[in-house]
């Protein structure tokens, strides 16, 4: 697949003519032509005509847009053109029948837990983890659920204190907004993974608002956030890590206030780019004897879902295998 | 009967899983390079004839009013022969008992080597139809079969939802 995904990262406009998109800056004018565009984040402030609208929506091509914070504001998501209601219902069913939810939301934390612990075993960090997850056999509600994912989450951030260097202390999770430069980074990131799930799920015909760890309730594509936990570890947070230790990230890259700490513009296009790397990384699957991206994995997991309600094959979360 | 059409003909000679999710609307997403091809293929050539929707059910790629009646059916490749074949036995089959149009004769094009095939509905066929038919209508009421690796899987559209 050579489609790509674009970064905007700074202000501009997105011009239309004929079938090729523009973006004008100060720097001038860029081609994007559109059959290369498989989905794009804008993160500037974007002038935006509704002529590039239709042309997305026609190509199906799905725009991620984040504020001056780097939080996620919305998408623009094409209308579905694979609908299908056999999906839709036994995607609801799974939600409506409580055990069959609880299996779900169980596999959801289970996967996120065990590529958690392929971080931690990278850095030879002992930890807890491991029994903290057996508790999952007895939690009988979601919220018990969710609070076992909650405990494996904020251990696990503990450890960031012993991979990263002195000055990106943790001091706690901290967000909207986030005070001090690790917890930055994890929420640009993590909004960054939010919508790399949500072009995919885009590309399936899952409904992305019926979720089954985190309520469907909860007003935003909730199905994104429960597959999101698969990969955060092993994307978002090894982006993190490298970055840092590498020192290609610094102080220099944030700017810092009273109680904010948020990424500059050169801190954000080093981060864009590296996790873009990463989702463009390959690898052999073992099960499709293919080398397969990082990006397409969360695709992956999505089958594997649709596979999992239609009864054909029980979900197995993706876990790290190397 | 009236309801099944000719791609659910064509995918039961290929792959029953493949058959099942087509007919349960679990379509891929046409990012499949093959999906593409195809679509193109159908786009360009024997432009200056036209398709043929029947009923909202049976697609034919063209029609020549001569007598017989023939009806032809664009094809890529020759690999999935048989599938075309009843494809077209099906369109033949289905004018006959549904229009009381029974002087056809079916036209395989093969794309890639210029070559023409001619398709006969005898009742032999017809036989085999019927069975193919009911064995259908079964298949897509009950659960989804399981997908089995073969050869051609690496090619289609669903290879990845099937195996990851």
């Amino acid at each position: 697949m050579s489609k790509k995904n674009y970064y905007l990262l700074s202000e501009g406009i997105l011009k239309r003519k004929e079938n090729t998109i523009y973006f004008v800056n100060e720097k001038g004018s860029k081609p994007l032509p559109i059959n290369k565009i498989y989905s794009m984040y804008a993160y500037g402030q974007i002038t935006i005509s509704s002529q590039v609208i239709s042309l997305f929506a026609k190509e199906g091509i799905p725009i991620h847009f984040f504020n001056y914070y780097g939080y996620y504001n919305g998408s623009f998501y094409p209308r579905e053109s694979l609908l299908s209601g056999d999906l839709l219902i036994k995607q609801a069913e799974h939600n409506i029948d409580f055990s069959k939810r609880l299996k779900l939301a169980k596999l959801f934390v289970e996967g996120a837990a065990k590529n958690i612990l392929k971080v931690l075993a990278y850095y030879k960090i002992e930890n807890n983890i491991k029994n903290t997850l057996t508790e999952l056999n007895e939690s009988s509600k979601i919220t018990e659920v969710m609070n076992v994912e909650g405990r494996i989450r904020a251990e696990y951030y503990q450890y960031f204190d012993d991979i990263l260097p002195d000055e990106f202390k943790m001091e706690g999770r901290s967000r909207q907004p986030p005070t001090n430069m690790i917890n930055s980074l994890i929420s640009f990131g993590n909004s960054m993974m939010y919508a790399s799930v949500i072009t995919e799920l885009y590309n399936t015909q899952l409904n992305p608002t019926i979720s089954y760890l985190h309520e469907p309730a909860e007003r935003r594509f909730s199905l994104a956030l429960d597959l999101s936990e698969i990969f955060k570890p092993i994307i978002v947070d090894r982006v993190i890590f490298y970055l840092v230790n590498k020192k290609m990230i610094t102080e220099k890259d944030f700017n810092q206030d009273l109680n904010c700490c948020l990424l500059n513009d050169k801190g954000r296009a080093t981060f864009v780019k590296e996790y873009n790397k990463r989702l463009e990384t390959t690898i052999k699957h073992k099960d499709l004897g293919r080398k397969v991206s990082y990006q397409r994995l969360i695709r992956l997991e999505a089958y594997k879902l649709k596979k999992h309600v239609f009864g054909m094959k029980e979900y197995d979360p993706f876990v790290i295998w190397w | 009967m009236k309801s099944i059409n000719g791609t659910q003909i064509n995918y039961y000679f290929i792959c029953k899983t493949k058959l099942w999710l087509f007919s349960h609307n679990i379509q891929m997403e046409q990012e499949s390079d093959n999906v593409s091809l195809g679509k193109q293929l159908h786009e360009t050539s024997y432009k200056k004839e036209k398709e043929f929707l029947i009923d909202n059910l049976i697609n034919v790629d063209f029609i020549k009013n001569k007598d017989p009646i023939e009806i032809h059916e664009v094809k890529k490749t020759q690999s999935m022969e048989i599938s075309h074949e009843y494809q077209l036995l099906y369109y033949m089959y289905y004018l006959k008992k549904e229009k009381d149009i029974s002087n056809t004769v079916g036209y395989l094009n093969y794309q890639n080597i210029r070559k023409q095939i001619e398709i006969e509905l005898t009742e032999e066929k017809e036989e085999e139809l019927e069975t193919v038919l009911n064995d259908i209508k079964s298949i897509v009421d009950s659960d989804v079969p399981s997908p089995k690796k073969s050869r051609i899987c690496r090619k289609c559209a669903y290879f990845e939802f099937c195996f990851a």
